[in-house]
């Protein structure tokens, strides 16, 4: 008796930590067991099993391009977005009359839904990539903007203090004390816009592409290759979950004191 | 020529003392705001130790920060060495309530971030300053931790010793122990006093313990609430250095009760 406790709570331990993985793992055969039980024909649901041989059929080298052309456009959509909303949340931070100019042209910008206006952008910069990357950074760096901008100014007045007592030059309060102060909201504002660089490289592959994930998705479903479609869907979940984990791996490495507090 | 050296020399040699006349301030100037603080006259000898106590609200911070030039009074004049207070000065240190370190540093780069964020960069002698300030305060092992892997009395240590780092000749104290717990509080206090000892400053200490501005301080500043105006002006004429056996003698005792006559009026719940 004494020695089976010791086991099942083991196995409970093991069962609690791995339960996230075996949810996944039984929806999966689940939804393996409704496809092959109940006859679903393969262009409505298909099978994990169907979706699986689905992604061995394409060949790499294929996968390959469009997964570069996609990721191409992502990342630097997301760079760019990052390059123009770290010094737009300073001067927001810095002036009160930058603040109260920008801020609605920000919402405004935020509230046109992109999807709308990419066609518009494609017939202004042409197919390729610039028009792509911009319709990303639209997508992207308002969230960026938000959190930064927060981040600064959430900085503790005793902080802004300290520099004050020190005349220091407002450029170093801003870089020694109200960007390190921002990391923790930039990093959140970052994990939310790498997933949303992936969705505007996406929209603007719907718009105009001849490669890309996108692309590829919308190219098999007008085939009605369901199953290929399903395979460029996850795989393209696969890519943005590896760049949201990115980001969080990037902040653990360089900024491990801005990780919330383990209790 | 290095910059510590260079702050200390100068007219910090010059007797000095720091002096409020008449000082006041509201926040607002028009006439339906109330003052925060009111008729404040105070006169601080040099390495003279001041405390001020006062109900919460009384303003006690706020008279700090017109010391410290980050507050200009609406009210009254504020010099030190008979110049008025318009702007922070060089030879003035703050040390905060809960420390007020910046977590993304190192112990010895919060300490020397003063030289760092004034100035853009520190020479290597003013490294060796800081790590003899880090042993003056028992931290030398943790100089190269983050501030959140040491205790708050620690934290607050890192503090006091970041305040001293341009060696500055006033030491302007905003309740700097009111987050420790009453044994981390006594020590540091008495930590306190053996480096005020060695190194003199004028101190001015906020505080709301009194048991802690007697105990440390050679004068109180005893405050109203709000507006904030002076009670009255306590000699606290206990012999140095203090210990243990300062906060069991009688003298001590009385000086408490008379604080706490002026905080904790008659007839008035707390």
């Amino acid at each position: 008796m004494n020695q089976t406790l010791p086991l099942k709570s083991w196995i409970q331990h093991q069962a609690n930590r791995f339960a996230p993985a075996l949810f996944f793992i039984g929806l999966v055969v689940l939804w393996e067991l409704i496809c092959q039980l109940g006859n679903v024909p393969n262009y409505i649901l298909p099978s994990p099993s169907a979706i699986i041989t689905a992604f061995f059929d394409v060949e790499f080298s294929r996968w390959m391009t469009h997964l570069w052309a996609t990721l191409r456009v992502a990342l630097m959509g997301f760079v760019l977005s990052i390059c123009i909303a770290l010094p737009l949340s300073i001067g927001m931070m810095r002036s009160e009359l930058m603040n109260r100019i920008l801020y609605p042209a920000l919402i405004v910008i935020q509230s046109t839904p992109v999807v709308a206006v990419a066609p518009l952008i494609i017939v202004l910069l042409g197919t390729d990539d610039p028009s792509r990357v911009l319709i990303t950074c639209l997508i992207t760096f308002f969230p960026l903007v938000v959190s930064t901008t927060t981040g600064m100014l959430e900085t503790p007045p005793e902080m802004i203090e300290l520099s004050q007592s020190l005349r220091a030059p407002r450029y170093r309060e801003t870089w020694q004390i109200r960007i390190p102060y921002a990391i923790p909201h930039i990093f959140s504002g970052l994990r939310v816009s790498i997933t949303l660089a992936i969705i505007g490289a996406v929209v603007a592959e719907f718009v105009a592409a001849e490669e890309g994930l996108g692309y590829f998705i919308q190219f098999s479903t007008s085939f009605f290759k369901i199953p290929q479609a399903f395979a460029g869907l996850i795989f393209l979940s696969i890519i943005s979950l590896l760049l949201f984990k990115s980001v969080q791996w990037i902040q653990v490495w360089l900024f491990p004191w801005s990780l919330p507090k383990k209790k | 020529m290095d910059k510590v050296s260079e702050n200390a020399s100068g007219e910090n040699k010059k007797a000095a003392y720091v002096s409020m006349k008449g000082v006041g301030h509201k926040y607002d100037p028009s006439p339906d705001t109330p003052m925060v603080v009111q008729d404040i006259d105070l006169d601080i000898h040099r390495h003279e130790f001041v405390a001020v106590v006062g109900p919460s609200g009384c303003g006690k911070s706020t008279l700090l920060r017109m010391v410290a030039g980050l507050l200009i009074p609406s009210h009254g004049d504020v010099s030190v060495f008979n110049l008025p207070v318009t702007e922070p000065r060089d030879d003035v240190g703050i040390v905060f309530q809960k420390a007020n370190l910046l977590p993304w540093l190192t112990v010895r780069k919060n300490v020397l971030f003063p030289l760092k964020h004034k100035y853009g960069s520190y020479s290597a002698s003013d490294e060796k300053r800081a790590n003899e300030l880090l042993e003056m305060a028992g931290l030398t092992q943790f100089a190269d931790k983050m501030p959140d892997e040491l205790s708050g009395g620690m934290q607050q240590r890192v503090g006091i010793i970041r305040a001293l780092l341009l060696n500055p000749d006033i030491l302007l104290m905003d309740e700097p122990f009111s987050a420790l717990d009453a044994l981390t509080r006594e020590q540091i206090g008495f930590d306190l006093l053996d480096i005020w000892k060695e190194h003199p400053k004028t101190v001015l200490f906020i505080t709301h313990s009194i048991t802690e501005a007697v105990l440390l301080s050679d004068r109180i500043l005893v405050m109203s609430k709000r507006p904030g105006t002076v009670l009255d002006l306590i000699d606290v004429d206990l012999p140095r250095p203090r210990s243990q056996k300062t906060i069991n003698s009688t003298r001590f005792a009385e000086l408490t009760d008379l604080i706490r006559g002026y905080i904790y009026e008659p007839n008035t719940p707390a």
